[in-house]
């Protein structure tokens, strides 16, 4: 779908191999790349205006020439870039010297403010404080009752009143005062940035809880919009911070950016899953590279250049490619892959992964089983596995500590995996895809 | 074991290319997931009818849709009223219009697509005045389009059922909502399936839309499988006369691969007898970015879409990627939601979607809006 940023360059810069220097034509071009991937990652037109620009003062002055790869310098600097605007000062939450610390969550409908409501309350419990949440969302059918079943979860009470939204909240912030709740956070329900008499419902509700927090919650798949009803959410409670949510996805999330960029106020928490422990503060790091379209890939290869052995990584690759890959191999690259991290975590930060893998369960149990198994087995049953017999089999359940049935399963699987490799001839230098439709967008004049 | 053995060879495989790379020193261009086909959408049984023209009455009358969104335009610049003024448009307004358009989410492909057809036409035409170009931008808008039906399907024998899926906090059950007060206005008797029993209080959500519009509902306890409470609502239906089964589904995210795959049952189960699944309707937020042509794609693999809901247009935002899923997928766009009533809910008018998408009512500059300060 979106091609990185890192494909559209290579392009460019093979010429710049070739010249040994930019035109000003092809700046021009690499800049336009970049502002590409910058709008379909979601990033609002006229951040990218600025942001472009900037990127040109910077990597215009450097001598590219001298760069060992042009591209990867280019890539850099946009990263840094991003990071800066991502990043900026980092909000630290201190605590009100009368509590409660009051917390007031706001959005747009649908974003997701009622599950980031209970976790963030989780996360004050985690943070050794005793929350209260209260569900002045009366909008929406059913609101309170989800606050209410997202409460329990949270181990955190809920208070909540029908009626009116801005008495509730009032009542509410009372309530935890009575029962000396040192956090209260209050949930309000969706609106319109341009529904002006909701929006004037919620400034009422912020002016009489007078709350020392006030989050705006947004979708991480948002588009161009974001900044719009960001702009209008600021103007009305001055935000101190964002949360942004569904992170699970697979959405750039390039409206992280744009608010960033245009309210200024830091992006504070990040909601990474349905559970409510999938909640974490935000890493502008990481951010930037998930706008660029290219997952986690720089700290990655740091990563991997540090912990994987370059000889033993292509030997594995040569036997997969040549279909000789045997358990005596996938043992050992089993061992180096290991020390990346958990596996299901390193898969995650990679583009490219077929989602059926990447989505997976993968039980980290699961890979220490599968290598008891194998390590349990002598170097000629792991090259010839035709000869592990009934007794063998045994031999190696005990010496792994599972049982025949798991170590037959291992066996059978292992050998319809290299079935299907071989079928598929996998390992060969994946081809690169160009996409086509890029190929005439270059001819094309734009600012 | 399979996902654990997996993901190992994929890593050595993704690991070796890395050193491949950084041989010849550039980034690691990393395996692709092959883009796969797109899944023909399911074109209507012949034994099927239209039996929901009435649809018009019930709901929106001509211009609604603008109506409706009026809020949303004053944020918009003012692009087309200082082309209508000019009398020769040069580069910084073909800017503009780009920019506009990619301001309403339609994706930078389709707006240079736009763009670029905009422009032949009008060096073709030789006329360079500000309606021109706007009626050449309309044409290529319109382009976009696919010709297809727009009104929901019922089919000829009783009961139909509805399916309606998305992300999650789109609209879904808003939706179904609205739609339960339509089909309730077309005289149908109407069943609502609680097919969402993972998110909490999801049933209770969906039961308070059925009160409101006096339809009945079938729900089980949460954490139940949804394709039983699916079937036992088909059940029912079928059993005591009823018109048409609407099929609420928690939200997933595409990327979810349990969630799809539960997703393909649960059509399997809404297509079985004695249920006519007619419509699969993939409800679309009007905020979503580029991500939602990748939502679309999958979801339409997973469960062969129909037909899109676009709700919250009533919002700033514009809902072009809408159209870049029609475009691109051939899903055609069926309803608008503008509103959180069981009356708003209109049907889509690819006309006052492009009028949408160009209209505005406020001096400025495409792009001065963000970005500047
Ligand atoms: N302004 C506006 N709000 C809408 C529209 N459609 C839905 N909403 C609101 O969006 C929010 C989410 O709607 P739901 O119907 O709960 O969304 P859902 O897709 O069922 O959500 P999950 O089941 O949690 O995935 C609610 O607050 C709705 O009132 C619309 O057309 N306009
Ligand atoms: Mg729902």
């Amino acid at each position: 779908m979106f091609d990185s940023l890192t494909d559209r360059f290579d392009d460019i810069f093979s010429r710049l191999r070739k010249k040994g220097r930019l035109s000003e034509a092809e700046v021009d071009a690499v800049l336009r790349e970049i502002r590409a991937a910058l709008i379909e990652a979601d990033v609002n037109v006229g951040v990218v205006r600025t942001l472009v620009e900037r990127i040109r003062q910077e990597t215009v002055g450097e001598d590219l020439q001298r760069s060992l790869s042009p591209s990867q310098h280019v890539i850099k600097a946009v990263n840094a870039e991003l990071t800066k605007v991502l990043g900026g000062e980092s909000l630290k939450i201190t605590y009100a010297s009368r509590p409660p610390t009051i917390v007031l969550m706001a959005g747009l409908q649908g974003v997701g403010k009622t599950t980031a409501a209970a976790k963030l309350a989780l996360w004050f419990r985690h943070q050794g404080r005793s929350p209260l949440l209260v569900g002045a969302d009366l909008q929406r059918p059913a609101a309170v009752e989800q606050l209410g079943v997202l409460a329990g979860q949270a181990g955190v009470d809920i208070f909540s009143l029908p009626g009116d939204p801005v008495t509730t909240a009032i009542a509410g912030v009372e309530e935890a005062r009575r029962l000396g709740r040192d956090v209260v956070i209050v949930d309000t329900a969706g609106r319109l940035s341009i529904d002006e008499e909701l929006m004037q419902e919620v400034e009422k509700i912020s002016s009489s809880i007078q709350p020392n927090y006030t989050f705006l919650v947004v979708d991480a798949m948002v588009g161009q919009d974001a900044v719009n009803s960001a702009k209008s959410f600021n103007e009305r409670l001055s935000l101190s911070g964002v949360i942004l949510t569904k992170l699970d996805g697979d959405s750039r999330g390039g409206a992280a950016l744009s608010v960033r960029h245009v309210v200024g106020k830091p992006i504070a928490f990040a909601s990474t899953g349905e559970k409510l422990a999938d909640f974490d503060i935000f890493y502008p790091d990481r951010m930037a590279n998930r706008i660029l379209g290219m997952g986690d890939v720089l700290s990655l290869i740091e990563q991997a250049e540090r912990t994987l052995d370059k000889e033993v990584t292509e030997k594995g690759a040569k036997k997969l490619r040549g279909g000789k890959f045997d358990l005596e191999d996938f043992l050992e690259q089993m061992q180096q892959v290991k020390k990346m991290g958990p596996l299901k975590g390193v898969l995650s930060m990679l583009p490219g992964v077929p989602k059926e893998i990447r989505n997976a369960d993968i039980d980290e149990r699961e890979l220490a089983k599968v290598e008891a198994i194998i390590s349990s087995m002598t170097r000629k049953e792991r090259a010839n596995p035709e000869m592990i017999d009934g007794s063998r089999r045994l031999r190696i359940a005990n010496g792994s500590g599972t049982s025949t049935a798991a170590v037959g399963t291992l066996l059978k699987q292992f050998k319809d995996m290299q079935k299907m490799m071989r079928s598929m001839g996998v390992g060969g230098p994946s081809p690169t895809k160009k996409a086509p439709n890029r190929a005439n967008n270059k001819k094309k004049k734009r600012r | 074991m399979i996902p654990v053995l997996a993901a190992v060879i994929v890593l050595v495989i993704i690991g070796s290319t890395f050193f491949l790379r950084a041989r010849r020193s550039k980034l690691p261009q990393l395996p692709k997931t092959p883009e796969k086909s797109v899944a023909e959408t399911v074109s209507a049984d012949s034994s099927l009818d239209m039996v929901s023209d009435r649809l018009d009455e019930a709901q929106a009358e001509p211009g609604d849709l603008v109506r409706g969104t009026i809020k949303s335009r004053s944020v918009f610049s003012n692009i087309i009223g200082k082309i209508r003024k000019s009398s020769s448009l040069d580069q910084q307004l073909w800017d503009e219009l780009e920019d506009t358009l990619l301001l309403s989410d339609l994706g930078l492909s389709l707006t240079e697509r736009v763009i670029e057809g905009a422009k032949a036409a009008v060096a073709k035409s030789q006329k360079t005045d500000g309606a021109a170009i706007i009626d050449a931008i309309r044409e290529q808008l319109r382009l976009l389009f696919v010709d297809a039906e727009r009104e929901l399907i019922y089919s000829g024998v009783t009961p139909t059922v509805w399916l309606i899926v998305g992300v999650n906090g789109v609209g879904k059950t808003t939706s179904i909502g609205k739609l339960s007060s339509l089909a309730a206005a077309d005289g149908k008797k109407v069943i609502l399936a609680a097919g969402d029993t993972f998110r909490a209080a999801a049933a209770d959500q969906l039961q308070g839309w059925a009160e409101r519009t006096s339809s009945d509902i079938v729900r089980s306890v949460p954490g139940a499988d949804p394709s039983s409470v699916v079937f036992d609502a088909i059940q029912k239906a079928a059993s005591r006369n009823y018109d048409l089964v609407i099929a609420d589904t928690a939200g997933r995210l595409h990327t979810k691969f349990n969630l799809m795959e539960e997703l393909k049952k649960l059509r399997r189960i809404a297509d079985k007898e004695p249920g006519h699944l007619c419509e699969v309707l993939l409800v679309l937020d009007a905020t979503t970015g580029q991500n939602g042509l990748i939502q679309a794609r999958e979801f339409t693999q997973a469960a062969n879409l129909t037909g899109v809901i676009l709700t919250k247009l009533d919002g700033s935002a514009k809902g072009g990627i809408a159209l870049a899923v029609e475009a691109e997928l051939g899903v055609p766009i069926k309803l608008v939601g503008v509103g959180e009533r069981a009356r708003d809910l209109i049907p889509f008018d690819p006309e006052e979607f492009i009028s949408l998408l160009l209209d505005v009512d406020q001096d400025g500059v495409a792009g001065k809006l963000a970005g500047d300060n």
